[in-house]
């Protein structure tokens, strides 16, 4: 049994003027247990709702998603129960202190103050958050320390599948280079299955068993980095991701970016 | 954590407790909006009750019993204060979770949906008891009130069973910013203003128009405030008060799960649409 498995999924958003934007076009992926999947794609392929659709904040117009063999449409409330996402915006109260938020977040779960505590300290320490800035209102922290308490609060209530989109986007150098260690410390030390959607492209390569480049709401192709980029190896040379990604989508990423804009 | 091993109705009841917690935690941090709700709630409450005061030194406004209407217009004030803050913590449900941009991590969340309106429900009733008592404790020493005969005990059940129905009330006005997250907000306000119009919150029901008077009947504020009055004005037993008890009971059994049903079907749509998301 997959962790993840999408299979035809497809879904359209009508615009004000009655244009229709088609978000994801026969979605086909999978992610086995213990797997990190990586999506790489520009701002606007679809890879927000691909996370959107998974984490049941979306419904897809046809197609299906199974988490753990679980359909996510007709049970939606376990596979909630085994799923926690980081997006690019950590979504806190900006006034509640980090402790509040993580505290508030495991009682989503059924986790109470009196298990959760220990376990928060547990992460902060595991992080190297300073206990006393628990206590400071969100507003406060550093983009990147919020992005941090935003992946221990996923991890406070132990999922077995992350879904982790653009977690390091907006970061500073410093910052994102904490946030990729700890989603590293995540990938080895815990039981869990990752799908991280992101733009960029060492970031993927680095993280990632595999990798999916996404344009226009299509999986253009998913592989391991080495053999995606074997696949466009023209003259016996192996290009870079970077430029794997030119030869699939026919674009740069910034290009890309801009096209999708 | 995983392998949680607690039956389904304890982890709601956490979620729920969580949401109460949350929302405390909030009201302590915008503490300073608190204290100026307040004092606009209080001063608000006793520049109506003056206008008892007022009515009486008109021309013509002898035969008016001061003590009688002031109380009349305290009760009106604080009933309404109570219950439209009910009304708008439920109606406000979605966009505030909106406004803070937590909608998406709240709603992806395993909790229920009715776990989640009853958190809010709960906290609202307790921040509106707390609230309105003390403009209530502020109003007693401000004014010679006429609650000699006052049943508070009578009082407090209408208003339990009340604050029931409004939370049903409220559940359903917090779904208009799921079908439209740019002006949903505002047709939660002009369902809260016809609210004040037409349920005799300063004047009886039946000074308003015939064509209106309908409207009241539907509106559970109207026999809040009624029985409410009743038991603090003149003293009115439980027993005798079944006429405004028997509509709120069933307005609580119909717009609660009705409530409940539509929040559902607006979710859905919501999801349906994309319009479940952080930016409205």
């Amino acid at each position: 049994m997959k962790a993840l498995e999408l299979r035809g999924v497809e879904k359209s958003f009508k615009k004000r003027r009655g244009e229709v934007v088609r978000a994801l076009d026969s979605v086909t992926l999978s992610v086995g247990k213990g797997e990190v999947v990586g999506i790489l794609g520009p701002n606007g392929s679809g890879k927000s709702t691909l996370v959107r659709v998974i984490s049941t904040l979306v419904l897809p117009d046809s197609g299906e998603v199974e988490v753990f063999g679980l359909d996510a449409m007709r049970h939606p409330k376990q596979v909630q129960r085994s799923m926690n996402r980081v997006s690019v915006e950590a979504s806190f109260f900006k006034k509640l202190s980090a402790m509040e938020n993580l505290l508030y977040g495991a009682k989503l779960y059924g986790v109470t103050s009196a298990e959760a505590r220990p376990r928060i300290k547990e992460i902060l320490d595991n992080i190297g958050f300073a206990s006393k800035r628990a206590t400071e209102p969100m507003e406060h922290l550093s983009r990147g320390m919020q992005q941090k308490i935003a992946l221990a609060r996923a991890l406070l209530t132990s999922p077995i599948l992350m879904l982790l989109d653009e977690p390091t986007t907006g970061l500073d150098p410093r910052s994102k280079k904490d946030v990729q260690a700890f989603i590293r410390r995540i990938r080895d030390a815990h039981d869990s299955s990752i799908l991280l959607c992101t733009h960029d492209m060492g970031e993927a390569e680095e993280l990632c068993d595999r990798v999916g480049i996404m344009m226009d709401g299509k999986i253009l192709a998913l592989d391991e980095s080495e053999e995606l980029k074997r696949r466009f190896a023209t003259d016996g040379r192996v290009p870079t991701m970077e430029e794997t990604f030119m030869a699939a989508t026919g674009y740069s990423l910034e290009e890309a970016s801009a096209e999708e804009e | 954590m995983r392998g949680n091993a607690k039956p389904p109705w304890l982890i709601e009841m956490v979620a729920v407790w969580g949401y109460v917690q949350r929302n405390f935690f909030l009201t302590k941090r915008y503490f300073m909006w608190e204290i100026v709700w307040l004092t606009f709630t209080t001063v608000n409450a006793m520049s109506i009750t003056f206008i008892g005061a007022g009515a009486a030194a008109q021309k013509g406004g002898g035969a008016i019993d001061v003590s009688y209407y002031m109380t009349f217009l305290l009760i009106g004030a604080l009933i309404w204060s109570y219950l439209s803050m009910i009304f708008d913590i439920l109606s406000e449900t979605v966009q505030w979770e909106r406004w803070e941009g937590t909608i998406e991590y709240t709603f992806m969340s395993p909790t229920s949906r009715v776990t989640h309106l009853l958190g809010m429900g709960v906290y609202a009733i307790v921040y509106g008891i707390l609230r309105t008592a003390i403009v209530f404790g502020v109003a007693i020493l401000a004014f010679d009130l006429d609650l000699s005969n006052a049943n508070y005990g009578a009082a407090l059940v209408v208003l339990a069973v009340c604050s029931i129905s409004l939370v049903g009330f409220g559940v359903v006005a917090a779904v208009m910013p799921l079908l439209s997250p740019e002006k949903g907000q505002q047709v939660t306000y002009i369902v809260s203003a016809l609210l004040l119009l037409v349920s005799g919150v300063y004047y009886p029901v039946d000074v308003l128009p015939e064509w209106m008077q309908p409207l009241a009947t539907v509106s559970p504020v109207t026999y809040g405030l009624e029985g409410s009055r009743a038991a603090l004005q003149q003293g009115t037993g439980v027993v005798d008060l079944w006429g405004s008890i028997w509509p709120l009971l069933i307005m609580g059994v119909v717009f609660v799960p009705l409530g409940i049903f539509i929040f559902h079907l607006g979710e859905s749509y919501a999801k349906r649409t994309g319009k479940l998301k952080r930016s409205g």
